[in-house]
């Protein structure tokens, strides 16, 4: 992380080697609790990234005017306005939605991926470098909703978005909608995730000995 | 070491200045969130209360206007305004105003946390003819089949009051007075019948007599079908 990066990188670090879940696995109670389909996934990671954009574009663009002694109580302030901005309008816009996520709305402010990128990031980087960061982060945990709510949704219910995949003779495996089926998918998803990193690496560590033994 | 100490002190803000950034960023949230809610506000009453008719138009079949009618410890009246709470009940009419039946809004605990509903009931034949549940957190897959399962919705299309509700066994539903219960989610089925049940203990009594009515009144409370 120490090396300079572009914008461009910083985004896209959040969303594959930095991944808010597969990899520093934060955020996991939304993660588990709103991921029984794929529309409440995205709704989710929508009201997520609206937040930490929102709040790291400000949080940075007014590091310099916070008194270090207060900051996370001051973040904290920012995180809790832009949450209740986001379920006011999904309350008034898309109440069916905001029934079925129910409390997790306000609970986005204890989502400790936000907090974190706040104080790990956006309070240390320019306004552009923060946005950029707070996008792949935000980007990188809906990815992780929606394969999460997908999965789930299409084994538990043989539906995806509403729509039935499998026709009358598919039996919804149930379980994966319900909690169980949560940590089971997510289960998976991290093996998955962290299979391809070994491979990745075994593949790049191969590489480097051919070229070393190859060369001479 | 004392002028270390000394210079790191003054570099440090006054308390004042971290009061006046915590207040000043607490004000400045507190007037976003008043401002969205103001803003907010109107839609999220109207969607609220567009919810609650069509929930109304949806138990009492062939009903197209309501109104809003409040117990006030004696007897059952138009209602002017305010708040509703448990002590109102809506009544439907047809096109001809003439009075359909009462639409009655019950709660109470189901598997996971509190269903609410509202089912139609008409008075002249003592009969259930529809319920819709308007917020429940049924087990998703099982419970919540109270309202995603037609065939069990279709049970109290045609229901009889007395004595009470019964829920029975999948298939075996005899009687005008029973429903069938759902195969895996026989507490929230018995939990709809229950609380549906209450409702009627406590409303039935309250009803004044079939024929005896509220006539229906044109005063804003009073809704139209759309």
């Amino acid at each position: 992380m120490a090396t300079p990066q572009t914008a461009y990188q910083e985004m896209i670090k959040g969303i594959w080697r930095d991944n808010p879940v597969f990899v520093q696995v934060l955020g996991m109670c939304p993660m588990l609790a709103v991921t029984n389909s794929a529309v409440n996934a995205i709704a989710m990671g929508l009201a997520t990234f609206f937040v930490l954009v929102g709040s790291s574009f400000l949080v940075s663009s007014m590091k310099s005017l916070i008194p270090k002694q207060v900051r996370i109580s001051v973040y904290v302030i920012i995180i809790a306005t832009f949450v209740t901005v986001a379920d006011y309008t999904l309350l008034a816009l898309f109440p069916v939605v905001h029934k079925e996520l129910g409390a997790f709305i306000p609970l986005i402010v204890a989502n400790c991926m936000i907090l974190g990128r706040q104080e790990a990031f956006a309070s240390k980087h320019t306004v552009k470098y923060a946005v950029m960061d707070a996008i792949g982060m935000a980007g990188g945990f809906m990815v992780a909703l929606f394969a999460l709510g997908a999965v789930r949704e299409i084994l538990g219910e043989g539906k995806l978005f509403g729509l039935s995949l499998f026709g009358d003779h598919f039996e919804p495996w149930v379980i994966m909608i319900l909690p169980p089926g949560g940590f089971i998918t997510l289960g998976l998803l991290l093996l998955l995730f962290n299979w391809v990193g070994e491979r990745k690496k075994a593949f790049l560590a191969q590489v480097a000995t051919a070229e070393v033994t190859g060369d001479r | 070491m004392s002028t270390d100490l000394l210079q790191q002190t003054e570099k440090e803000p006054g308390s004042t200045r971290l009061v006046a950034s915590l207040a000043i960023s607490g004000f400045l949230s507190g007037l976003i969130i008043i401002g969205i809610y103001v803003a907010t506000l109107p839609t999220i009453t109207e969607n609220k209360a567009r919810e609650l008719r069509e929930a109304v138009f949806k138990v009492l079949p062939g009903v197209s206007r309501m109104q809003k009618l409040q117990f006030d410890g004696n007897r059952v009246l138009p209602k002017q305004g305010g708040k509703d709470d448990e002590n109102t009940v809506y009544a439907g009419y047809d096109a001809d105003d003439r009075f359909v039946g009462y639409a009655i809004a019950s709660e109470g605990p189901g598997f996971q946390d509190t269903i609410s509903l509202l089912y139609g009931y008409l008075p002249g034949e003592r009969k259930v003819v529809g319920m819709e549940i308007l917020e429940s957190r049924e087990t998703p897959g099982l419970g919540d089949k109270i309202y995603k399962d037609a065939a069990f919705v279709a049970n109290f299309k045609d229901l009889a009051v007395d004595p009470q509700i019964v829920a029975v066994k999948k298939g075996t539903k005899s009687e005008p007075n029973q429903i069938d219960a759902i195969t895996g989610a026989t507490i929230s089925s018995k939990a709809v019948v229950r609380i549906i049940n209450q409702g009627n203990q406590r409303w039935l009594p309250r009803l004044p007599l079939p024929g005896n009515e509220p006539r229906l009144q044109t005063s804003p409370d009073t809704q139209e079908a759309q």
